[in-house]
């Protein structure tokens, strides 16, 4: 993966956001300033309306400091040699079990969140944070197949891997999730550990290689809008905000069963200012905050209080929710340690190369 | 010209400053890289320095070797079209009247003036395949065929336009290389080309030399440091390129600065990617040498 942005600002996404911003009212009366009272945020790009950020900043008095990554791989890099100074970051689910093998997460002072129920009972126990003791989830979504409506409708992962049909007509990603859809795909769960079914995953995609235009940096939507592929691998949101720009466009997740993931709020270790954070963490879980950002960004949210709030195109869109059916097929992502990550990097190098 | 010895204070205090720079930004960091490509990973952050080789054997292994000799043909290739490309812009800039010749060479610079990451999209908005080139072509055939039709010759057009696969295949890589280093080419082979002395073209051409005989035998060895220089300044990095490939290239396009920038990112090996890297620099020295040594073998035929 590169350090490109994988939420890309779609021209109407920027113009929303322009406009939110200048339309932001003083719903909250303005506080009493704490004296010097701050917050630096790490957050993913387009992931947050325009109104989020100035109404805490009047209601709580606090000066955030709002700053992007573009990957989880640069996440980390930053906060590999010591935390340079941020308060709250948004891992992904394997990367937060990385982060708490590496010791660089806070564990979270529940007394000081509230809101903390109005998450989905769920959510609340997941394999990369048993117990919920680090993180607040953020937001969640699934890996699945974007596509042009009007040339196929795929409903397996065999319209990536096996058929001919979209000979030519396919991107998929560079990434480990390439790799872990093909496992998906042969009927195995994707944090399988047994090297040999790794491999033979690793030879679908290899015989699948002729008909791919290209292994994308994660921009595999971006193919997917210019018309140079039918089908791509992608996550939801993704593909959602160039189904903004094109009618054509849709998204399923496959039969088999595919990748949940999901951004969680944490507070790496040394962060200077933990009590902002736990504020921040507070004023998002918000049923009305949390769904006003829900409508925005058009990813699931597991706050089910705002999930109630939501606009019924949103609550039963199943490219937004898929059916309870599709989710009991899909698991996380989980990290094994450093060997097998290591081990499935380098089979995902040798189909890149072969 | 005056020897540095006359004034050693002034020339230490002219030199300190760039070699303090070079030392804190560019030597100590290589040093760190140097010593973690001895190290092995023991978490997902922590790594011990044991003095292992066993990085080096791993950057070895055929895959990555493969990759290496790959990203070797690319990298020449792309090498060579941009010395044909800039040698006669750098030769029509050297004859262009003197008051043009500082608005050629900020055409020349210009594209820097833009981030390589969007020069590189700005590349897959022409190439693509409803991009910029291919609506030029369609425009072209769709005027062609309404000309032709009257005389009867509307058949030989086909029924309609196929756009041309121009990108996410290697050779949009090498194009991708050769429009963003060219630059690197133009400027040294300017350089070289202004200070040759022009009477000496002037004595072939008049001793009855050709036009071509005169190029290939006085110009070119004489703009030879130029060549060297410009060869250098372009090879090297198109070696090490990562962002063209991943954004021009197609299933097959992994260069090795692809597998290295996995290393440090998604793979997170970085003594394994320090390691490729270190063989990519000595690779890269080995070749310096053998042109010095070249060289020297050169002038002392003479």
């Amino acid at each position: 993966m590169t350090s490109l942005p994988s939420r890309v600002f779609t021209r109407r996404r920027l113009l929303r956001s322009g406009l939110a911003v200048a339309a932001v009212t003083p719903l909250v009366p303005p506080l009493a300033r704490a004296q010097g009272r701050e917050l630096v945020i790490f957050n993913w790009d387009s992931y947050i309306d325009g109104e989020t950020i100035p109404e805490f900043e009047r209601a709580s008095g606090i000066r955030v400091q709002y700053e992007l990554f573009g990957s989880n791989d640069e996440l980390f890099a930053k906060l590999r040699a010591g935390n340079p100074g941020y308060d709250l970051i948004f891992p992904s689910n394997d990367w937060v079990a990385r982060m708490l093998t590496a010791e660089t997460l806070e564990p979270l002072d529940k007394t000081r969140l509230t809101g903390l129920e109005n998450i989905g009972e769920a959510f609340m126990d997941p394999p990369h944070d048993p117990g919920r003791v680090h993180t607040v989830p953020y937001f969640w979504g699934t890996l699945g197949i974007g596509y042009r409506s009007s040339v196929t409708s795929p409903t397996s992962w065999g319209a990536l891997f096996s058929e001919e049909a979209h000979a030519g007509r396919i991107a998929l990603l560079q990434s480990k999730d390439t790799l872990e859809a093909a496992l998906k795909y042969l009927g195995h769960s994707l944090n399988t550990t047994d090297r040999a079914t790794i491999e033979a995953a690793a030879d679908v995609l290899i015989r699948a290689k002729p008909w791919i235009k290209q292994f994308a940096p994660d921009t595999a939507q971006d193919l997917l809008l210019a018309d140079e592929v039918d089908v791509c691998l992608e996550y939801n949101g993704d593909i959602l905000q160039v189904m903004e720009e094109d009618d054509d466009l849709a998204y399923v997740v496959p039969d088999e069963g595919s990748q949940i993931w999901e951004d969680c709020m944490c507070v790496p270790k040394g962060a200077p200012h933990p009590e902002e954070a736990h504020a921040f963490i507070s004023y998002v879980l918000q049923p009305e905050v949390a769904a006003r950002i829900a409508e925005w960004v058009l990813y699931p949210t597991p706050n089910l209080a705002a999930k109630a709030l939501l606009p019924e195109e949103i609550r039963t869109n199943p490219s937004i929710f898929p059916s309870d059916d599709i989710l009991a097929r899909c698991e996380y992502a989980r990290y094994q340690g450093e060997e097998l990550e290591r081990f499935k990097d380098e089979i995902m190098t040798r189909v890149l190369a072969a | 010209m005056q020897s540095w010895r006359d004034h050693p204070a002034t020339f230490l205090i002219l030199v300190l400053p760039g070699c303090l720079w070079l030392l804190a930004f560019f030597l100590v960091p290589l040093g760190f890289i140097w010593v973690i490509s001895f190290g092995e990973t023991s978490g997902p952050v922590d790594i011990v320095y044991t003095w292992t080789f066993a990085n080096y054997l791993a950057a070895l292994d055929p895959l990555y070797l493969q990759l290496f000799v790959k990203s070797l043909v690319i990298a020449g290739i792309a090498t060579a079209v941009i010395l044909v490309v800039a040698f006669p812009v750098a030769f029509a800039i050297t004859f262009a009247p003197d008051r043009l010749k500082p608005l050629l060479l900020v055409l020349v610079v210009l594209p820097f003036w833009t981030n390589m990451l969007i020069r590189t999209y700005a590349m897959i908005a022409v190439l693509r395949g409803n991009g910029y080139l291919n609506w030029t072509l369609e425009g072209l055939w769709e005027a062609t065929r309404l000309l032709v039709t009257p005389i009867g010759l509307g058949g030989v057009m086909g029924e309609r336009f196929e756009g041309l696969d121009l990108l996410y295949n290697n050779t949009a890589v090498v194009f991708g290389i050769v429009y963003v280093y060219l630059p690197f080419m133009v400027l040294p082979l300017y350089a070289s080309l202004e200070r040759l002395d022009r009477s000496l073209v002037e004595a072939s051409l008049d001793l009855g030399a050709s036009q071509v005989h005169t190029f290939f035998r006085i110009v070119v060895p004489l703009a030879r440091p130029g060549i060297v220089s410009g060869l250098m300044l372009v090879f090297i990095p198109a070696m090490g390129t990562f962002l063209i490939s991943d954004l021009l290239g197609g299933p097959d396009s992994l260069l090795l600065g692809n597998v290295i920038e996995r290393q440090f990112k998604s793979a997170n090996n970085w003594p394994l990617g320090a390691a490729m890297s270190f063989l990519l620099l000595y690779v890269t020295f080995a070749l310096l040498l053998a042109r010095a040594w070249l060289s020297g073998r050169r002038a002392s035929h003479v």
